[in-house]
């Protein structure tokens, strides 16, 4: 125990013992996700087998709407595999975006009542839906090996693009926790952007039949670098990486990160009084 | 001794909308109000642009100076709204100070709630791991501590059962034990002990006089002024924001029992109305006097005090009496006197006039808590002729008298009085 340490609070100058804080509060993260997860199982039948049942099921319908409806190519994949390469990155960052978004609000009481640094329960509501994707991966691993499917080296790339994945949703999740505080109306628009990013992103289909003049503006959408990565990652062989639309989104979601860290520090302080 | 915490100027400053009831924004607001400054811009593009700001400040704290030596025991007292909470907030980094500075040596844990972060639907022992976590235990700490909090909250048999099923005593009991063995140097404590029953109150207490004991630093804050007359050595009075008194407890005690007597309670009584026809009595004035004769609503228990009454009878009436009964927040009826008891007037008429009556109430005779005052006047089993339930009200203050030997748990009975003792002792073979 260091007991000569000297804490000075003063007006706008918490800064300095910021990040030694939340480092000092590592244990949290793991605490408050352990909560959340152990909550959320909590009286139900199956458990954890939910986490794996909602995408599996999303995955058939897609499939079936879009392979044999609307009979789109698969590139040479099984159709199955091409989808759920897909929905695993846009299932965790739909997670973690509105978990992340409600996490402040949710745990108001804590929040007025006792100090920790408050990026810890933003980011563990994004460890929680991270939990979710690693068990969902399982259902990835299933189908390979259902369809004979075996990957390149490519295989190796995939925690580069979870790590942008992860950004994604940190960032997005970090806006929306701030300005959820403020404003309530975010409550309302995070479903919707949950709902509508669902259609404009590749989620169903490849993004290859999107056409080529068009394709750097639809990499405005930063789920889209992401998820192309994931496919190019996962699917290996004749996928191709639009580089420039990648290189378009990782950009933004650096951006959105960082404005993202900026932002909820900025406002962070006025949380307790307002929330 | 060095010092633990020194406030320099301290000051908090809140903003209150005026115009919205919600405690938060909604940005439809935002966007409404900014399309009406635009708006009232276009058609009086003239006008001072914030003629009527619908915001006020407010400042919670103004310019706070103190400071705490290590291993002081300090009472925060203070009216509702006088800042003691804010302080505690800034001091327990939940939020910011507008202005000033504050200087802390040690690690510190506060306590403004118990139980913060407990979740219904986990079980005691998760709970005990969580809400740890929370207060700022690592978890080498809690599983150290684990079999003592289980021990102290005495829940051993329910510790895999969901908190939600718990009983309230059990809740909080739970939740104080994992806050109990908390070991900062300083420990910041708001009124968290008014849960719970009486014994776990005394457990609790007594947990933290241990603590205070073994050198930490402690802040309390508390309307029990016997709690803080029995914890603290020093106190803080704060009144509007700002430090009115900071000194020894017994001072700090003595100072806010003068303050709360200023335009507040129900220690005096003025009776403006003109009274209604067919009366035969009314009161027009009535008192609690401290032992000195000035108005007061606290009194401290090993203090005399007087209730003083004007009233005016209109008729004449034989064989009158006039008396109190003091009453308790129970509504036990503790005491009832009379004005006939001790004087000459018994059996005898009165005449139509104005009467100033006043009864010395002997020092040691009520235990603390709170009182009401009823007055009546009347013929006995013949005729009521006045009678007022809660004329008054006033305040019995354990002042660390022989009744605290057991800190905060207040003794059971009515009477205060300290009886005379014989004891003999022989040794036993």
């Amino acid at each position: 125990m260091d007991h000569q340490s000297l804490l000075v609070i003063e007006a706008g100058k918490t800064e300095r013992h910021y990040w030694m804080d939340l480092w000092r509060c590592r244990e949290l993260f793991y605490f408050l996700a352990w909560r959340d997860i152990l909550v959320r199982y909590k009286q139900t039948v199956i458990g954890l087998v939910w986490a794996l049942i909602r995408p599996l099921l999303t995955m058939v319908v897609f499939v079936f709407v879009f392979s044999k409806l609307v009979k789109l190519s698969s590139e040479g994949v099984p159709y199955p595999i091409l989808v759920f390469a897909a929905l695993l990155p846009w299932q965790f960052f739909s997670n973690a975006f509105s978990e992340a978004g409600n996490s402040l609000i949710s745990n108001a009481s804590m929040i007025s009542k006792v100090y920790f640094p408050r990026l810890v329960v933003p980011t563990s509501a994004v460890i929680v839906s991270f939990v979710d994707f690693l068990i969902s991966g399982i259902i990835l691993i299933g189908l390979m090996l259902w369809y004979g499917f075996a990957p390149d080296w490519r295989i190796f790339t995939l925690p580069l693009f979870t790590m942008v994945a992860f950004a994604a949703a940190m960032g997005a999740g970090l806006w929306t926790a701030a300005l959820n505080v403020k404003y309530r109306d975010f409550r309302y628009i995070i479903p919707f952007v949950v709902q509508f990013g669902l259609y404009v992103s590749p989620v169903g289909f490849s993004s290859a039949i999107v056409p080529e003049q068009w394709r750097l503006l639809y990499s405005l959408n930063p789920m889209v670098g992401v998820i192309d990565g994931f496919r190019w990652a996962i699917l290996g062989g004749n996928t191709q990486l639009y580089w420039p639309g990648f290189f378009l989104s990782l950009f933004l979601v650096i951006l959105i990160l960082t404005t993202g860290i900026y932002y909820f520090r900025k406002t962070e302080k006025t949380f307790a009084d307002v929330i | 001794m060095s010092l633990a915490i020194v406030v320099e100027n301290l000051s908090k400053k809140y903003i209150i909308g005026h115009q919205k009831r919600e405690r938060y924004t909604a940005l439809r607001d935002v966007l409404t109000n900014g399309a009406k400054q635009v708006a009232h811009k276009l058609i009086h593009p003239f006008a001072a642009s914030d003629s009527c700001l619908p915001y006020e400040e407010f400042w919670a704290l103004k310019g706070i100076n103190f400071d705490v030596k290590q291993g002081d025991r300090v009472g925060i007292i203070g009216r509702n709204g006088a800042g003691k909470s804010t302080l505690l907030k800034i001091l327990s980094r939940i939020t910011e100070p507008t202005t000033g500075k504050v200087s802390i040596k040690g690690r510190v844990a506060s306590l403004l709630e118990v139980g913060t972060g407990f979740h219904p639907e986990l079980t005691g022992r998760e709970n005990i791991f969580l809400n740890g976590a929370i207060l700022g235990m690592s978890r080498a700490d809690i599983k150290k501590n684990f079999d003592e909090i289980v021990a102290f909250a005495e829940v051993e048999k329910f510790l895999d059962t969901p908190v939600k099923r718990y009983s309230s005593g059990m809740y909080v009991r739970l939740a104080f034990a994992v806050a109990a063995h908390l070991e900062p140097e300083i420990l910041i404590v708001d009124e968290v002990l008014a849960v719970g029953d009486a014994q776990f109150q005394k457990k609790c207490l007594g947990k933290m006089q241990d603590v205070s004991t073994q050198g930490r630093t402690i802040l309390f804050v508390s309307h029990n002024m016997g709690v803080i007359n029995a914890l603290c050595n020093k106190g803080i009075l704060l009144q509007m924001g700002q430090v009115a008194a900071c000194g020894t407890v017994a001072s700090i005690l003595a100072r806010y029992m003068q303050r709360s007597t200023i335009g507040g309670g129900g220690h005096q009584f003025v009776n403006n109305k003109a009274c209604k026809s067919g009366s035969k009595a009314n009161v027009l004035e009535a008192c609690v006097l401290g032992s000195k004769g000035e108005p007061s609503s606290s009194i401290f228990v090993d203090q005399h005090y007087f209730i003083q009454l004007v009233w005016r009878l209109h008729v004449r009436v034989p064989f009158l009496r006039v008396g109190i009964e003091i009453i308790d927040s129970t509504g036990v009826v503790v005491l009832s006197s009379m004005d006939t008891d001790t004087t000459d007037l018994h059996g005898k008429p009165r005449e139509p006039g104005i009467f100033h009556e006043t009864v010395k109430i002997s020092s040691f005779l009520l235990m603390p808590g709170n009182y009401t005052v009823k007055v009546f006047a009347g013929i006995p089993g013949i005729e009521r002729v006045m009678e007022i339930d809660d004329l008054l009200e006033f305040e019995v203050v354990d002042n660390h008298s022989h009744l605290s030997h057991v800190v905060g748990a207040r003794r059971p009975g009515y009477v205060a009085t300290p009886l005379q003792w014989e004891v003999q002792f022989e040794h036993a073979e």
